[in-house]
C-alpha cells in the first residue's frame, strides 16, 4: 500500500503519455471509462485518439466493473478510469466482483480537489481523505500517482492483479500533462 | 401474459454454445431447466448482469452471449442500454423478464410497472428489439431473435412466478466460475 509522502514531491509534475505507455506495457487492451475531471485531458482524451487500445465509454461507474469481469473471462485485460465520486458510488460493485470473486478489477481514480502536495489521508477534500482506508478496509492493492517515477509501478501491479486475480487501484493525485 | 420458466424451456431447446448470464429468479429459473457450465451466475451486485455479458460479447466476438435479466435488475442499471447501444456488440441477445415485481424480495411492485424497455432500448441504439406476451409467438420467434445481428433486445412479459428457492452458495459456487471459464474459451 503505497500512499506515502515519497510519492508526494512538490513541484513536480506527472506525465500522461508516461502513464499510457504503462497502461499499454500493461497489456491492457480496453479502457473503462466515465469522464474523470483530473484525468480528463492528460488521459482520457489522448485515449480516445488512440488506436493500440479500445475505449468503452460507460454511463455509470459500477457497468465498469462487471464489463471488466466479462473481459477477464476472455484473457481481456482492461484499466476502469474513473473518478473517486464513481469509486464511491461502485463499492457495492466492487465489493462484490473484484472483492468476494477476487476477480482482477483495475482501476485508475482521479482524485478531484486533492492537493498533490499532500498524501491523500491529508486531502483537504473529505471524499479523497477516506478513499485509502476504505481500499484497506476491502483489502484492496493500492497505488498513488503523484509524479513521474510512480509511473513505474503500474505494470507490475496490473501483471500482479491478473497473475494472482485481484483488485488493484492506482489514486492519480494530481492532473497528468497532456502532451 | 407468459410465464418465465415456460419461455425459458423454449429458449433451452434453442441454446448451444451461447454463453448464457443470468440472475435471481431469472438464475434459478434457467439452471432449473438448463444447467451447464456455459451458465455465467456470479454477478456481484444486482444490475451488472447486462454489463458482465457486454464484457464477454467485447472479447469474444466469435461467441453468442444471451443475458436473461429481471426488469428490478434493469432498472438497477438502465445506463446499459445506452452503453450496449453505443458498444452494439453484434453477438449479444438481451432478453427481460417483465412481470413488474422485485420477485427475490417477495413481490414488491417496481416503481412503474408498464415502462417499456423494449422503446427504451431501441432509443438507446439496439439493433433489433422485441416485445413478448404470447408464448405461441416467442416460440415460433426465437430462433430468429437468438440468430439476430445485435445487439439485440426482447421484453418477456411474465407473470409473477411461485416462491422460489434460492441457493445462493450453488448459483455463485467458485467451481462454477472456473468451469464457465474453461467451457467458453474451450476450442471447438
Amino acid at each position: 500500500m503505497e500512499g506515502s509522502l515519497a510519492s508526494v514531491a512538490k513541484g513536480r509534475e506527472l506525465d500522461g503519455n508516461g502513464i499510457i505507455a504503462a497502461i499499454k506495457a500493461s497489456g491492457i487492451e480496453y479502457i473503462l471509462a466515465v469522464p474523470d475531471i483530473v484525468t480528463s485531458a492528460g488521459l482520457l482524451f489522448p485515449i480516445a485518439r488512440d488506436k493500440d487500445l479500445k475505449l468503452v465509454r460507460v454511463c455509470k461507474e459500477d457497468e465498469c466493473v462487471g464489463i471488466a469481469s466479462g473481459l477477464s473471462y476472455c484473457d481481456k485485460r482492461a484499466l476502469i478510469l474513473i473518478q473517486y465520486t464513481g469509486f464511491l458510488d461502485s463499492l457495492n460493485a466492487i465489493r462484490g466482483v473484484a472483492v468476494e470473486y477476487k476477480q482482477p478489477i483495475c482501476m485508475m481514480v482521479g482524485l478531484l480537489g486533492h492537493d498533490p502536495e499532500k498524501t491523500p489521508r491529508a486531502s483537504p477534500r473529505y471524499g479523497v481523505r477516506i478513499i485509502e482506508p476504505i481500499l484497506e478496509d476491502m483489502g484492496i492493492a493500492h497505488h498513488l500517482l503523484s509524479v513521474d517515477a510512480d509511473v513505474a509501478k503500474i505494470k507490475p501491479a496490473i501483471d500482479k492483479a491478473y497473475t494472482e486475480s485481484h483488485p488493484v487501484t492506482f489514486l492519480v493525485g494530481r492532473s497528468p500533462k497532456a502532451s | 401474459m407468459m410465464k418465465r420458466d415456460e419461455c425459458f424451456r423454449i429458449l433451452a431447446r434453442h441454446v448451444t454454445d451461447q454463453a448464457v448470464v443470468a440472475t435471481y429468479s431469472s438464475a434459478v429459473d434457467w439452471v432449473g431447466v438448463s444447467p451447464r457450465p456455459l451458465n455465467y451466475l456470479s454477478i456481484g451486485a444486482m444490475g451488472l448482469d447486462s454489463s458482465h455479458g457486454l464484457g464477454l460479447a467485447l472479447g469474444r466476438p466469435d461467441r453468442r452471449v444471451i443475458v436473461l435479466q429481471g426488469d428490478g435488475s434493469l432498472l438497477m442499471n438502465l445506463g446499459c442500454l445506452v452503453t450496449i447501444g453505443a458498444v452494439a456488440p453484434k453477438n449479444l441477445v438481451h432478453f427481460v423478464a417483465h412481470n413488474e415485481t422485485y420477485e427475490a424480495n417477495g413481490g414488491h411492485p417496481i416503481p412503474q410497472r408498464g415502462v417499456d424497455f423494449a422503446n427504451m432500448a431501441r432509443a438507446a441504439g439496439y439493433a433489433a428489439t422485441h416485445d413478448f406476451s404470447d408464448l405461441r409467438i416467442f416460440e415460433q420467434q426465437v430462433a430468429h431473435v437468438l440468430e439476430q445481428d445485435g445487439p439485440v433486445f426482447a421484453t418477456l412479459h411474465v407473470e409473477p412466478s411461485k416462491p422460489l428457492t434460492y441457493d445462493y452458495p450453488s448459483l455463485y459456487d467458485p467451481a462454477k466460475r472456473k468451469a464457465f471459464k474453461a467451457a467458453f474459451n474451450a476450442k471447438a
